[in-house]
Parts: structure tokens; sequence; C-alpha cells
């Protein structure tokens, strides 16, 4: 039997009005203005529309999430619509007062272009009227995506998802398909750096049925690639690694720039992921690591007057593991009886340490102060010259080969084991007869060396260094991408740093508001989901272990009956 | 009389001005089973906690096999032969049950990091061995076909054979059981109790235990000591113990102990 229970007012207005305030704080400070600039959908939507409409949609689905199966649709549709209202109502109020009195004295980002983006253009008396019909259909159309059935939601969700990634990063594919499929499929497909409307119901529509058709046969396909022979595997491998190859002469410069940066921090992140994610040793100081590695390459390749030997980067190069090693090796000395917050701290000044002795004048004689290191040259195999970012691109590349191999390998090993057991209780691991001193030494030392490696890489790559290039910034961005992808995952730290450092990077509205965003998205995570973007899989041991048995034959049987 | 695994001298531990254990003079013979009873805060758990090295004993002397393990780190004392489970169960919770017992194998393991990164043969044959291994203690325990979850999924009982089995896949001389059937039923209980019976008899490992059931403790231990205040109160065989008026009295009360007897179905 379906009820229309009683409205509680009370909720759905607190669900709107917290949706309005969300709405109008991102207007107010700005983040709406800056984003209406990057258009989604030509003529139809703006990155600043859809955060600004996020709000009620949530909303909207918020209201009606833990409502029970008996109420009808039109009840929820109808609770929909008055959380929408509600959450129109703080923005009504910003437009109507910044008629009245002039905002900006106090919030300088209440402009007029900002009002016009609010009132669509029209009139404040349409613009009103027209902001609490949106606030309307959008908590309404937060409530149809939950009354959706799951798989239909579930698709629909995916392809809205691919259609929007798809507008926001217009301006990267125009790039990558203009060589490939020349102008007139630009124009076709494209207008004003965002989709045209038929394009993006043509995205949507294909996404829909990919995720659609991929839903049906996830599990065939799984079982499948499963059930590949090593030397399809082994093929399978060598296509991924042709496409990296050749990856950044698709991309061009500037993209292959953006992948550099990405490389980098995946190189920090594999690093710092040994300690953090599979030791559980939080250093808030990573980038001291990153800073030697660049310092001891600048310092003995320079051909400035700073310039030590005039070395060959080859030669460096492992110099420069080696010293950032050894400095991880001495931060874990006084930091082994540390637990938690206070390991942290320390951690965290000895980055600043670090940062400022490269500033201090004590040390500029030698290392440069302010002025940092200049003059530093490229390297080179014979005669070919990593000289721009496509090139360098390989050097990045071959780093997080050789980071992600050694990392497996110690992740699924007795090393590996220790780690994982001393970062889930360091008194038992101690026990089980875990030399817990030794352990973290070697975290510690072992995470500095891809840290020493990206720093390397980092000095040569941009042939100057500056100390203002190695500031806590650059720890927090490694640490949020190891907790955005997934702690202790491999993958998880590769996804994590496309996340966090390509996003940014070819979003350029997003650069004022980095960091909220950030912040933001670290929230979210953590509420939505803790164990990250792709987090490390259950290594399966044992199923592969009872087939074995199975097929040796029945003799583990007898066994498990007389142990009872 | 076989000889001593484990002799405790005048082992004495201080907090501050509390003296968890004074004194304590204590033998384990070889191959047996002994308990430790005594009521709560009688410095039972803080006596393991000396013998595995988690505090380190003021005064006296701890000797194991030859070994002398005052101010000895926890690892050393485990390679030595000492393995333990705790009174509120310790595993890796988020590491699967496989992973939970091959770390408790390390005082077995040789291979290194850098054997690890190179993948060598010695490093490749002896994580095969542990893997093994780690299966069959899986079977011996009754835990077969569960080695792939998590250990924080498991049920309690099974947490507490998990627990058991990471302890035992050392190979120990010694076994130290806090509490193990803390929080079972009388079936589980009686389960358990034969089980540990069966760790001495078959593969003749020393079982020092404590106990708060006495059901268990009176049916399996050789020798019993009571501890009451850190101080050792009485010594014998189980029989022995449960006429002891002392133990009555630091179980009971002064009043209830000339009436008293501790009801015991051993």
């Amino acid at each position: 039997m379906a009820k229309t229970g009683r409205i509680d007012w009370r909720q759905l207005i607190r669900y709107g009005l917290l949706a309005g305030v969300a709405a109008l704080y991102v207007s107010v400070i700005g983040m709406v203005e800056v984003f209406s600039q990057r258009s989604l959908i030509t003529g139809v939507l703006t990155l600043g529309q859809l955060l600004l409409f996020s709000a009620p949609v949530l909303a909207g689905y918020l209201a009606v999430y833990k409502d029970d199966e008996s109420q009808t649709a039109a009840f929820s549709l109808l609770k929909g619509v008055i959380t929408g209202l509600f959450s129109s109502l703080p923005l009504i109020a910003l437009v109507l007062l910044a008629n009245a009195v002039n905002l900006r004295a106090m919030f300088v980002n209440v402009s007029p272009a900002l009002i016009d983006i609010l009132v669509f253009g029209q009139g404040t008396a349409v613009g009103v009227l027209l902001l609490l019909l949106s606030g309307a259909i959008w908590g309404t159309l937060g409530v149809i995506i939950h009354l959706l059935p799951d798989k239909t939601r579930h698709v629909v969700l995916v392809g809205l998802s691919w259609t929007l990634g798809a507008g926001m990063l217009s301006e990267l594919l125009i790039q990558v398909f203009r060589p490939l499929f020349g102008s007139g499929f630009i124009r076709f497909v494209f207008q004003g750096g965002a989709l045209k409307l038929w394009a993006s119901i043509v995205v949507f529509i294909l996404v829909t049925l990919l995720d659609w058709y991929w839903s049906k046969r996830r599990e065939e396909v799984k079982t499948k690639m499963a059930n590949l022979n090593p030397t399809q595997r082994r093929a399978g491998m060598g296509v991924g690694l042709l496409i990296l190859l050749i990856l950044p002469w698709i991309l061009g410069t500037y993209l292959s720039e953006v992948l550099d940066n990405v490389g980098l921090f995946i190189l920090m992140g594999l690093g710092l992921n040994i300690a953090v994610g599979l030791a559980g040793l939080l250093d808030l100081g990573y980038v001291a690591t990153f800073a030697i590695g660049a310092y001891v390459m600048g310092l003995f390749t320079s051909t400035s007057s700073l310039g030590v030997g005039e070395l060959n980067f080859w030669i460096v190069l492992p110099i420069s593991i080696l010293a950032a090693m050894t400095a991880g090796f001495l931060l874990a000395l006084p930091v082994l009886h540390m637990r938690g917050d206070y390991l942290a701290i320390t951690t965290l000044g000895f980055g600043e340490i670090i940062r400022i002795l490269a500033l201090s004048d004590w040390l500029s004689p030698i290392i440069g102060g302010a002025q940092g290191i200049l003059a530093i040259p490229k390297p080179q195999i014979g005669s070919f010259v990593f000289r721009g970012p496509q090139e360098i691109y390989y050097l990045i590349l071959a780093g997080c080969i050789l980071a992600i191999f050694v990392s497996s390998r110690l992740n699924n090993s007795r090393t590996g084991r220790q780690w994982m057991a001393m970062r889930e209780d360091e008194d038992v691991a101690a026990a089980m007869g875990i030399d817990t001193t030794k352990s973290k030494v070697l975290a510690f030392t072992l995470s500095a060396a891809s840290g020493g490696l990206a720093g390397a890489i980092f000095a040569s790559k941009l042939g100057t260094i500056f100390p203002h290039s190695f500031n806590l910034l650059i720890s927090i961005n490694v640490l949020s991408l190891i907790i955005v992808g997934g702690m202790g995952s491999l993958p998880g730290v590769v996804v994590g740093a496309f996340a966090l450092v390509a996003l940014p990077e070819l979003l350029r509205e997003f650069a004022e508001y980095r960091l909220l965003l950030y912040g933001a998205l670290l929230i979210v995570m953590m509420l939505a989901r803790p164990e990250g973007l792709w987090p490390s899989a259950v290594r399966r041991r044992e199923l592969k272990g009872t087939e074995e048995e199975e097929i040796e034959g029945g003799e583990g049987a007898p066994v498990a009956v007389t142990a009872d | 009389m076989a000889e001593d695994l484990l002799v405790a001298r005048k082992v004495t531990k201080r907090f501050g001005g509390l003296v968890a254990v004074r004194e304590l003079d204590f033998t384990i013979p070889k191959g047996s089973i002994v308990s430790i009873i005594g009521p709560n805060g009688a410095g039972k758990t803080t006596f393991f906690n000396c013998i595995t090295g988690f505090y380190s004993i003021d005064e006296g002397d701890l000797i194991f096999d030859g070994h002398r393990l005052n101010g000895r780190p926890s690892y050393q004392i485990a390679r030595y032969g000492i393995s333990r489970t705790f009174q509120n169960i310790r595993l890796f919770e988020n590491m699967t049950v496989i992973e939970n017992i091959m770390v408790g194998q390390e005082p077995r393991l040789t291979s290194s990091w850098i054997g690890a990164i190179l993948g060598t043969p010695h490093t490749r044959a002896e994580e095969e061995q542990a893997e093994k291994k780690a299966r069959e203690m899986l079977q011996f325990v009754g835990l077969q076909g569960k080695g792939d979850w998590l250990a924080k999924n498991l049920p309690y009982g099974e947490q507490r054979r998990l627990e058991i089995a990471r302890a035992l896949a050392s190979d120990p001389k010694l076994l130290l059981l806090d509490e193990p059937t803390a929080g079972m039923n009388p079936r589980e209980t009686a389960e358990t109790t034969r089980f540990i019976q069966r760790l001495r008899d078959e593969l003749g490992i020393t079982i020092l235990l404590i106990e708060h059931d006495m059901r268990v403790v009176m049916g399996i231990s050789e020798r019993v000591t009571v501890l009451d205040y850190g101080e050792k109160i009485a010594e014998g065989t189980p029989a022995e113990i449960q006429t002891n008026p002392r133990v009555i009295e630091a179980y009971l009360g002064r009043g209830a102990a000339a009436s008293a007897n501790i009801e015991v179905s051993a």
C-alpha cells in the first residue's frame, strides 16, 4: 500500500538551505564567475553553472535518500521541488542585496558579472523567478536520480560524468584530435572550446551504451583477461608500452609537459607510498628527498660558477639517489621511537629545515641561496639530447617503470609484510620477531630513493633550481595523491597523480582554488570512499593454493578432519 | 623431572610506586603445561609482557633455554623461540589470514629486501615454502578456505584460532597463551582446551597459560601458580591449589574462605 507520509519540513529546509549556502559560498569567493569562463556544452552549460546546480541536485537526492520504498514517486518529487526552492533562497538574497547595497566593499568577488550569471542574464525580477524555477528543477532531478532503478542510475551517472568530463577537457581533446582527424572534424564537434550540444548527446548515448554493455559482459571479460596465456599477456604489455612510447608525440609539447609533471609526482608518490602506505610512517617532509636529489644533480652537473666537477648526468644520477637515501636514513634515526602525530611533526620539520638550508645565506656560497643553481645541462645519450618535455618524458617513464617494478616486488615480499605488520601493530610485529627498528630505517631509506630520482630528473629538466620550488606544498601534494589514489596501492598512486596533478594543470581555472578543491576532495574521499579511488587488491593466495592441492590429490582432506 | 625451559628468579616489575610483579620465582619444565591464575590486576599479563620483552624488568633474572632475556628486545626474544597470543586479540587486521600466519613465521625467514627486488631463487623458494607452511597451519587450526579473508572479517572464535596459528607459525619452543578462551561459550572452550592439549602432545610445545576459566586450568595444567597483588601466593598441582585456603581467600575474600569451595568439574 503506497502512503504519502508527512512532509518533514525541517529536514527539507535544512538540506535546501545547506545546498543554498554552499552555492552562495562558491559564488561569493569568485569560483562561479571564474569557472563560468569555461564552457562545457556550447551555449548550454558552463562549469560555473555546473558548480551552482550540483548543490540543489545533491540536496534533492539527500532529501529522499533515507525514505522507505512505500512512498509514492509524486510525493518524493514534491520533496525535491521544495528542497530545490529553498536552495535558491540564499542566492536570491545575494542578488537582492547586491542590487540594494554595494557588497563589493566586503566581498570583492560579488561583481556585476557574477550577478548576471546568477540571474541567467535576465533582469532582477525575471532572474529571481528563474532562480526559483531552476532550484526546483535541479532539486527534482536529484530525486529522479534517486528514484531510478540502481542499474539505470549507474549507467546514467556514468554517462553524465563522461559527457561533462569530455566537455571540461574539450581543449585537451581538440589538441589531441586535431592532428589525428583534421580541423574540419574539430569544427564539426567543438565550438568555442566546448562540445556542441549534439556532440555531447552523442557522447552521452555512446558512453551509456558502452557502460550497459560492459555491465553485462564484465565478468566474462574479466575471466577472459585472467585466463590469458603468458604470450598474450606479454603481447598486451608490449602494446601498452608502445602506446606509452609514442604518447608524447601524439600529445604535443604542452601536454607532454603536463605528463612529465604527473610522472615526477608518480615517482614521488611511489616512494612516499613505501613509508606511508606500507609501513604506516606518516612522513610530511618528503619534499626534502626531492630537494636533495635536485641539488646534488644541480651542483655536480652545473656549468655555472657554482658547479662542482661538471660531471655527466648519468654519473650523478646514482649519486643523487644515494644522497637522498642517506638523508632518509639519517632522518629515520631520530624518529625511531616516535609514532603518529610526533612523527608527522618531526618529519614536517625536517622538510622545512632542508628548504631553509637551501635558502640560507650561510650555504649560499655553495648552493646559491635564493638565486639557486643555474645552467644545469640536459641529459644526453650519445648524440640524443633529452632537450624538451617530449624527450625528458622517456627518462621519467623509465624511472616510473623502474620504481613500479621495485615497489611491486617489495610489496609482495617478506619486507613488504614486515612493513604492513608494523603499520597494523608495532608491538605485535616486534613480538612476532620483526626488528621494527631495522624495518623503519629501511622504509625511510628506500622511500627516499625515488624522491631523489624525481628531484634529479626535475633539476636537469628545468635547467635551474630555486629553493622555493621545494616547499611544503609538494609534500602535501604527494601525500594527498596517495590518499586519493588509495593507501598502499600502486595503481592508486598513478590514478591519484593524474587526478591531483594533471587535472588542475589542464583546468587553469582551478589554479586559484587548488587548495580549496584539494580540501573538499579529501573530505569527500574520506566520507565516501576512504579506501581511495583504486585501493590495493587483497592478494589471492589461497585460491591459487587450493586449486593446486586439488590437482595433487585428496591428501589434504583427511588432515582437515583430524585437525578438528 | 625434565629440565626447565624458562626460569624466572626474583623478577620484579614496578610502575612508579606500584609493584606489579614482586620477586617472582617461577619455572616452566620443558614439555609441560603450566598455568598462572589470579584475580584481576594480579600481575599475570604484566609477567607475560616481561617475558616477551614488552616491559623491561626492574630486578631479577629471566633465563630461557640458555639465553638471558633481561633487556632483550621483543623481536630477539621471539627469535629465541617464545611466541604469544594476546588477551584482547591483536591480529594484523588489514592483512589477510595467510599473511598474518606468514608474518608469524618471521623468526625462521632469512630473505632480504635486495633478494626481493632481484627475485633471487632463494627468496622465491623461501616465499613459496612460507606460503605452503601457512596453508598447512590454516588447516591445522581449521581455517582452511579462509586464507584470503582479511583478518578483521573473521568471526571472533576464528580470530582467536588465527592468533594461535600465527603464534605457532614460528615453531616456538614456548607458547604463551593469554586467556585463550575469553569470550567463548562452553562448547568452544572445551574445543580450545582439547586443542591446547594437542599442541603439547603432538607438537611438543611447552605452554604457559593465563586463564580465568577454572575448568580449563584445572583440566589441562600440570602445575598452577597463583598470583595476587604481584606475589606468588601458591603453587602446586591443580588438586593442591583447589584446596589451598590462601587461594580461596584471594578469589572470594576473607570471610568466604572458611566455608566456600571453588567449583571445579575437572
